[in-house]
Parts: structure tokens; sequence; C-alpha cells
């Protein structure tokens, strides 16, 4: 079933559309990347799960083993809601209980410029999780460039779409700056998806960090 | 947004009703010569437990849940006895609807080994003398307990729990359940609890325990058919419920407070919190035996799950879901403990959910956050209640 909606199949003009016989409203597109990037039976670790939508849909359709970490009280309830096993944690704090390789996949999607210490979170992850899915807003966007260079403001977008004084988010990295740190430190890229916040696919990768407003990473050591 | 959400689905529990007028039955077991042979090493019996029940045992008996209950809780857990106005301890959780939903579960809650309220403890005669135990009761340990319960539980013919489930001391019990017995448990409520007992624990218990011994009417124990040591019990009881409390759940309850709004007595209880203090240790005496009160404390102040094992050797053969639950400003069984079941469960690969639940009442909480309670415990306990019945099919 995975590799019907494999991303090859779906270089159409939005992803989100493409799965909506997963559920009835249309998916996420980064939810769609990593369900598709998952593989049947496996187990997986969310770091920041939320309200648990992601690792639902991959227990319901992957048949997946899988836990989740939140710092949200509110989240934690809807996650338990959904039948999810999840820790209410900080993900800067909540891994080193985790033995090596314990989970096939660990998933870092939109939490990865939310923690303290991405580093030490990346490196933790690739410990415990045979793989590792990482995604983020990408900086580097034009809007974001445009902001920036004509404006001479932090950029608000569809995909940072905080004022400074209220955003979550502690780091700020481009997809970019996420391959230079993968090829420094020896981490190998699996799969690398880009697109914008509506679905719309950013086929190719040299121009990625200017068209895409979000990165996905499938890495490995 | 989730904010709505939450309310949202806590608002759709229904208002429920409690259980009707029950009663309390007795089981005896371990008569001579099979005593029940203690941690101590010394043998006890016969022994009684008294328990409740509440809602059906199914057919495939898989719907059975062990309540386990807290240092001066009992086994009347929830409803009301006839011409009784006081319901049981947690009746807001146990009952058609709710958390605990009779309708579909069935709900055991007995009385600890030591207790004082139909179980065997030291106010309970002893056979060999035709008098209350006092100190002639065996020392007992929360393992004990336990392996009391299971007696219990064989004798209702249950198999395999689906869930035990306590706060505090009953959550030790629960967790010593799940380590003694793993393969009679499907799944873990582990309430603002501990897998050990601490230095601070110990020292407050043992304050109370002093209060209790320094009162002349003690007696060495032996005050049955005299009068009880009320004063200490009750200066136990008022340390005890200090630590229940926290900082602001008494400022938020008393305030300030003072009596006629000014200065007065002598050294009486002026302060609302003294008079509180006072009112519940006057209570508390007249519903609990003293010599039980030392004997539980010390019951939990040895308390240790690893019992010179490591946690993971503990931890290793079971494979019951837990659904471990602490509160933010519970200072006498403070969130680091929890987390610390959760670290091991993690270790042991154990499916474990953890919450924090960000309460005000201090280690109160676990009998007061009904609503959020209610909410992780009803749904946990439907995944698990499936889980349960898709093994039993498999099994046969």
């Amino acid at each position: 079933m995975d590799s019907k909606f494999s991303l090859n199949r779906t270089r159409r003009k939005r992803i989100g559309r493409i799965s909506t016989d997963l559920e009835r409203k249309p998916l996420r597109p980064d939810y769609s990347i990593i369900h598709d990037w998952i593989k049947n039976d496996s187990s997986v670790l969310d770091l920041g799960c939320h309200e648990g939508e992601l690792l639902s849909l991959i227990v319901k359709k992957k048949n997946a083993r899988a836990q989740g970490i939140e710092i949200d009280e509110k989240a934690i309830y809807k996650c338990v809601e959904l039948g999810l096993s999840v820790s209410h944690q900080d993900i800067d704090n909540g891994l080193s209980e985790y033995g090596d390789e314990s989970f096939d996949y660990v998933i870092l999607n939109q939490s990865i410029q939310q923690v303290k210490k991405p580093d030490v979170v990346l490196k933790e992850s690739l410990r415990v999780g045979k793989e590792v899915v990482v995604g983020f807003p990408n900086f580097a966007h034009y809007s974001s460039r445009f902001q920036i260079f004509f404006r001479g403001k932090t950029p608000v977008t569809s995909s940072l779409p905080y004022e400074w004084y209220e955003t979550p988010n502690l780091h700020f990295l481009s997809i970019s700056d996420f391959r230079d740190y993968c090829r420094k430190q020896n981490i190998r890229i699996r799969r690398m998806a880009f697109f914008s916040n509506d679905g719309m696919i950013v086929m190719t990768n040299i121009r990625a960090n200017l068209l895409a407003q979000n990165g996905l990473f499938l890495i490995s050591k | 947004m989730t904010g709505t959400i939450v309310l949202e689905s806590l608002q759709n529990v229904k208002p429920v009703q409690s259980i009707g007028p029950l009663g309390i039955r007795f089981f005896t077991f371990a008569s001579s010569p099979d005593e029940l042979i203690l941690d101590s090493g010394e043998k006890l019996g016969p022994i009684t437990l008294a328990f409740e029940t509440y809602g059906k045992l199914n057919a495939q008996r898989t719907n059975a849940i062990l309540v386990l209950h807290a240092l001066s809780g009992d086994a009347h857990a929830a409803g009301f006895y006839s011409g009784d106005d006081k319901s049981g301890w947690w009746d807001e959780m146990i009952g058609p609807g709710k958390a605990f939903d009779t309708d579909k579960y069935f709900v055991i809650c007995s009385n600890v080994l030591g207790g004082c309220k139909g179980s065997t403890g030291p106010s309970s005669i002893n056979p060999a003398t035709k008098w209350p135990y006092g100190l002639d009761f065996p020392t007992i340990t929360i393992k004990d307990m336990v392996k009391a319960q299971k007696h219990l539980i064989d004798h209702l013919g249950i198999e395999k729990l689906l869930c035990v489930v306590g706060g505090s001391m009953g959550g030790m019990q629960a967790l010593q359940w799940a380590a003694l017995y793993p393969k009679m448990v499907h799944s873990v409520i582990p309430i603002a609890t501990t897998l050990k007992h601490s230095p601070q624990q110990i020292a407050f218990n043992e304050v109370g325990r002093q209060a209790i011994m320094s009162d002349p009417d003690w007696k060495g124990g032996n005050y049955y058919g005299g009068t009880p040591p009320s004063k200490g019990l009750a200066v136990a009881q008022m340390i005890g419920h200090i630590t229940y409390m926290s900082d602001s759940s008494m400022s938020e309850k008393f305030g300030r407070r003072i009596k006629d709004g000014r200065i007065q007595s002598r050294f009486e209880a002026e302060f609302e919190v003294e008079r509180y203090l006072h009112y519940h240790g006057d209570n508390f005496v007249k519903r609990f035996d003293a010599n039980s009160y030392l004997y539980i404390t010390k019951a939990l102040d040895y308390f240790d799950l690893s019992n010179g094992k490591t946690l993971l050797e503990v931890f290793k053969g079971i494979r019951a879901n837990f659904l471990i639950m602490a509160f933010k400003s519970d200072w006498l069984y403070p969130t680091y403990q929890s987390k610390e079941i959760l670290k091991i469960c993690k270790l042991a690969g154990i499916e474990a959910t953890y919450c924090e639940i960000n309460s005000t009442y201090g280690h109160d909480a676990f009998l007061l956050e009904i609503e959020e309670e209610t909410h992780l415990v009803r749904h946990f306990l439907k995944k698990v209640f499936n889980g349960y019945a898709v093994a039993a099919s498999d099994n046969g």
C-alpha cells in the first residue's frame, strides 16, 4: 500500500489531495510524505507529536508500534483519546532512557527548530532510531529573503507564522544549512522532499532552498 | 485550539449517578497450617480481607479492575451505604458512566492487610490470646498486602486483572502487583507514587509515628479496651494532611483568615488552617486505629520495588501497559518519582503513557483532579480492554 503513494507517483500538483482516501480531510503534505516513507510494521518514536494526528495515522495505516513525546499537557489528552502511548516530557531530556536503535524511525517533524539543543537531539535521535525523519520550515525561502532584504524585518510567513516576540522557534535554519550539517557530521541523507505549505512539491533539489517553504529529510548514521 | 478540544471532550462526560446501596464482604484465608509467610519471615493467619465489588464480572472474566487504596483509605471506594450520606473515597471515579465504568468493568477494592476497616490488622483479635494483637501483630510490607490480595483475586476466580490502579500507597501496591504477578496484570495505573520511599517521606512518617507513641494513652500499643491515643493520632494525621496539600492550595483554601477576625485566645486554634487541621485530626481518630497507622506507615517506608535486584530485572517480565500520572504541585511524591517509573518502563520496552497534570492541589490532587483523570483513564482502559479482548480470543 505504501508504494502506491510514494513520491514518484505523487509528482503531481498537490500531494495533500492525493491521499484523501486515507482520511476524509486532505492530509497535511508533510504527514502524507512521512506516511509514505515509513515501512509497514515498524516501530516509531515521534518527538513533539502534538495531538498525535501523524502517529495515529501511522499506527492505523502502517500497523506501527508507536510512542510519542510531547510537552503540551492538552495535546497529551488528545493523544490518549486516540489510543496512543505518549510521554509528557521535554524532548531535550526525554531520550536518554531509550537504548540504541530501539526504534525503526524517530520523527522530528516541525520540532527541531524548537528544542534547546538541536545538535544533541539529532545525535540522540540517530542513536535511538535506525532512521530519523527531520522536517522544518525553510528560513531561506524567497518570501523570507524578500522580507529581510527589502523590508529589513524578521520574516513572518505561512511556514514561519510568528512574530519575533511570540515565536516558539528557537533556531532558524534553511534547507542548505541542514544539508551542510549532515555533510559535516557524516550523516547519510536517504530521502528528501521539498514542498510549500499547500502541498506543492518543489521538484528541483538545486533551487529547493529558494523555492520550498519546508524541507523533509530521512537520515541515518 | 487544543484547549477547546479537550474541554469539549471533557464536557461530553454525562452527569452520572453513584452506585446504589451496597455491602462490604469478607474473605478469610491462611488458616493454620497454611498461614501467610510474610516478608519479615513471620507467619500470619487466619487473615480476613474486607472488600467491595462494583459492576459485573463478564463471562470471559476479562473486565476485572483492582483498585488499591492509600494510607487512610478502605474497601469502600464507591457508592453509599444505606443510611449513610458519605460516598466511597473514589466515588467520583467509580460508577456507571464514570472513568471506571461499572457498566463495563468489574471493580474490586479491598482494605489492606494491617488496616482497621474490616481486614486483619493490629486491632484484630489474635486467635492465640483472644485479645487484639497490638504490637504482637507482625511487621508487614506492601508486598505482603499484595500477596494477601492475590488470595482474594484467586478466590474471585480471576486469572488476569484488566487493570491494577491506585494513588500514593495504592500506586505502590499497583507497581508491586505488576512486579510480583506479571502474568496476572494486563495494565497498571500508578498515580502520584514512587518506586521507593525517599528519606523525606520516611521522615514525615516517623514524626507521625512519634506523635502516636509519645501519647501516654498509647501504652506500648496495648490500649484496646481503654482510651486510645487519640491526641497522638490526631497530630500524626495533621502532619500528614499538611504534606498532602500545597502552599498555594492552602493559601487558596484558608488564606490568613482568623476566627472572629481578631487576636484573642492563647494558643487555641484561631486561624482557619489550624481549625481545619484540628477538625480533620479529630475526625480521623474516630475512624482509624493508631496501631494500624504505625504499621501501614512503616510498610510505606520499607517500600522499595527493586528489593535488592536492579529495576530492569524487576520490570523485565512485565508486559502490562502503563498509564502513569503525577501532579506538578505534589511535593510529597514529587513528579521526578513518577518520571523514574516512566524511565524504567522505557528501558524495559514497556508501553507507557505519562501525564503530569498541572494541578495546584498537591498530593491530594489524585482524589480531586477528577476531570483530567477521568479523561485519561477512560480512554486508556478502552485501549487496553480492546487489546485484552484481542489477546484473549487469540489464545482460544
